[in-house]
């Protein structure tokens, strides 16, 4: 009888049961650094908006505090984006005929409003609610990053499950307080030893028991 | 190659045992039922594309299609899960559990139990990922590193749930796959069709029956036997656990697991004797699937039957001993409210049928075994749904009373799983040598020194 298969067959097979294998575990090493990556978390990745707002230069250079534009974000789920009135309270004055600014003086001559890309997006399945965590001392720069040291606007946390929970579990370490809660720099403080036991006292004084932040439904609802 | 037949006194049997191999791997060589066996497989196929359109409907409406609502959240898909499930563990049961004490009557039935084993578990566990409304996170039930920082939940049964099915799925693969490399090798040998031979051998892994094959063989054959026995058990148990550790009445109850095994064997053994006795009748099989192993299969069938009756009379006498109110308002609506016919039902056809396999004449007449057989997977059918449905329509809440009633797509689902079924398992039985030849020989040559020492 002759032989069904060359003899090569056997090495064939150990090949294909090897690249078999090396895929499975290729790609879901593949997967795991996708998902990591930051072209899927968007750290660093700067959207298109319809006008190029510099946040280093109205928050770095200028001094302008966060809330004066992000108006609500002490007393509602939304920091909002300020309308365009809030743009003219200086461009009404200065770099009037700039054409930077002109789809601003568009707006606000058709009386509709600037229409900017969301750069801190979180699925709708969460619900974030930025007063609470205002009012209990998460400084801005906890979640947003060193945004007067952004030219152009980008993400520089990654808004993954993992990293909420991560401050939900131990809160202590990230709280500020509450007035000073927009300022970027606070390696000064972070320096200073005695600053170590105030989160924890923080915590204590405003009654956060981390067993309860992370229950599903403190963010899905 | 066919054996050398020398002469002497073990020349006979020595043919005896060439038939024997020839007489199963002819099957899937030049198949003898072609006409008959492509109705069953386009019958099969209708209820596979019923499957896939109600699948389609449910992922893309949600399962809101079906019936199911509070008070009533688990409904068909979840008790058909536990049928499916527990069909297949007597396959397991049949192929290692019995291979382990050497009871080598087995060796006739164990290639199609495992095979159906194999699909009833499939069948099985495409019913939680169904009912997950967004199955395509079926995934999150895995302890993957994942970036939510959360992990399954490990107190919860539902988490064992996916652990046990899935082990059970890979051992049963394997089990039944290391059993057929020897015949396919053999089927290979036979065939004289270019693909058939490269087929039957590529599967069949380069098997040469050399010694050193054969000893390597027997121990991970037995190796993985002993990794399914526990499983047996185990499997079950756990599904159990989905209703024992709730607090409701009517699931909260320390007898649950073995009367969930038990009733899984029973169930299992119902199916093995129905597909045994149609199989031998379709290929002609007497003289292998012979009548002592209908025999066998009879009193495997009332001894498991009435082991669970037991978990039957346990529950009612329990509920009645304990006297806790709401249980025995649960019992009462088991046996006389708007689901009672699921209960009578799973009493009726379950035992009454049962009875008859006392006498040895029935237990070896082939049709009156498959009817039993029958009326049993119907009556454990019922029972699951009976478990289910009338636990949980009157909670303790008389405001949160409500009907449970499954809708079209819940019906046609589970038709649809039926060719799930049917079409790997007429696969199955086209293609491949549905008995095992070489462990049928290896009964038949213990036997026979047995007989010359005597």
């Amino acid at each position: 009888m002759p032989q069904i298969f060359t003899a090569s067959a056997d090495t064939r097979l150990r090949a294909i049961a090897l690249i078999l294998a090396a895929g499975i575990l290729g790609g879901g090493m593949f997967i795991g650094g996708y998902m990591n990556s930051t072209y899927t978390t968007r750290i660093g990745w700067v959207q298109n908006q319809p006008v190029p707002f510099s946040h280093e230069h109205h928050v770095g250079g200028l001094g302008i505090d966060c809330r004066y534009c992000h108006t609500a974000v002490e007393t509602s789920a939304r920091a909002g984006l300020p309308p365009t009135h809030i743009c003219m309270t200086c461009h009404s004055q200065i770099w009037t005929g700039a054409p930077a600014l002109e789809p601003v003086r568009q707006s606000l001559a058709s009386d509709k409003p600037l229409e900017w890309n969301r750069v801190a997006r979180v699925p709708d399945y969460v619900f974030f609610n930025h007063s609470i965590h205002i009012n209990r001392g998460v400084p801005c720069v906890e979640c947003h990053g060193r945004v007067d040291q952004m030219p152009l606007m980008m993400q520089a946390k990654p808004f993954q499950m993992q990293w909420c929970l991560d401050c939900h579990r131990d809160p202590a370490p990230h709280l500020r307080p509450p007035d000073q809660v927009t300022r970027l720099d606070w390696t000064q403080w972070e320096a200073d030893k005695d600053h170590e036991v105030y989160g924890k006292l923080m915590v204590k004084a405003f009654g956060i028991e981390p067993k309860h932040l992370d229950s599903c439904n403190i963010c899905h609802r | 190659m066919t054996q050398q037949v020398s002469p002497g006194a073990h020349g006979s049997s020595l043919n005896r045992y060439a038939a024997i191999t020839g007489e199963i791997t002819q099957i899937p060589i030049s198949f003898p039922q072609r006409r008959n066996w492509w109705i069953a497989f386009a019958f099969a196929l209708t209820l596979l594309l019923i499957f896939f359109v109600s699948a389609i409907v449910v992922f893309w409406n949600g399962v809101g299609v079906w019936g199911i609502n509070i008070p009533v959240n688990w409904g068909l898909a979840i008790s058909n899960y536990i049928w499916w499930l527990g069909i297949g563990h007597a396959g397991t049961l049949i192929s290692a559990m019995l291979l382990l004490m050497n009871e080598h009557w087995r060796n006739a039935l164990n290639r199609f139990a495992e095979a159906m084993t194999l699909f009833a578990v499939v069948c099985a566990g495409l019913y939680p990922i169904l009912h997950l409304g967004r199955f395509w996170y079926f995934y999150w039930m895995a302890p993957y590193p994942n970036t939510m920082n959360i992990w399954p939940q490990f107190k919860s049964p539902l988490t064992w749930d996916f652990f046990a099915v899935l082990t059970y799925l890979i051992v049963s693969v394997l089990f039944w796959y290391i059993g057929v490399i020897p015949d396919l090798a053999a089927t290979r040998d036979r065939t004289q069709k270019r693909r058939q031979q490269v087929f039957y051998g590529l599967f069949a892994l380069g098997w040469r029956g050399s010694a050193r094959h054969w000893a390597r063989w027997q121990q991970a054959y037995r190796l993985t036997a002993a990794i399914a026995v526990p499983l047996v058990v185990s499997v079950h148990s756990e599904v159990s656990l989905l209703f024992a550790a709730g607090p409701i009445p009517g699931w909260n109850s320390t007898v649950f697991p073995p009367y969930f095994v038990l009733g899984a064997a029973f169930s299992g053994f119902a199916v093995v004797s129905m597909i045994a006795t149609v199989l031998r009748y379709a290929f002609d099989l007497e003289d292998l699937v012979t009548a002592r192993h209908l025999d066998l299969l009879g009193k495997l069938l009332l001894a498991s039957g009435l082991m669970t009756s037991y978990g039957y009379i346990s529950e009612v006498f329990f509920t009645l001993y304990s006297g806790v109110q709401h249980d025995v308002l649960t019992l009462q609506h088991r046996l006389g409210g708007t689901y009672a016919w699921s209960y009578w039902g799973a009493v009726i056809c379950n035992f009454v049928p049962l009875q008859l396999l006392w006498w040895h004449n029935i237990r070896t007449n082939p049709l009156p075994l498959f009817l039993i057989g029958l009326s049993v997977t119907v009556g454990m059918w019922c029972e699951r749904y009976m478990l289910l449905v009338t636990a949980l329509y009157k909670d303790y809440l008389v405001s949160s009373w409500g009907e449970y009633h499954a809708s079209f797509w819940e019906w046609s689902l589970y038709i649809g799983t039926l060719g799930v079924f049917l079409v790997p398992f007429l696969l199955f039985v086209r293609f491949l040598p549905m008995i095992s030849s070489f462990e049928i020989k290896e009964a038949l040559y213990e036997e026979e020194e047995r007989g010359r020492d005597a």
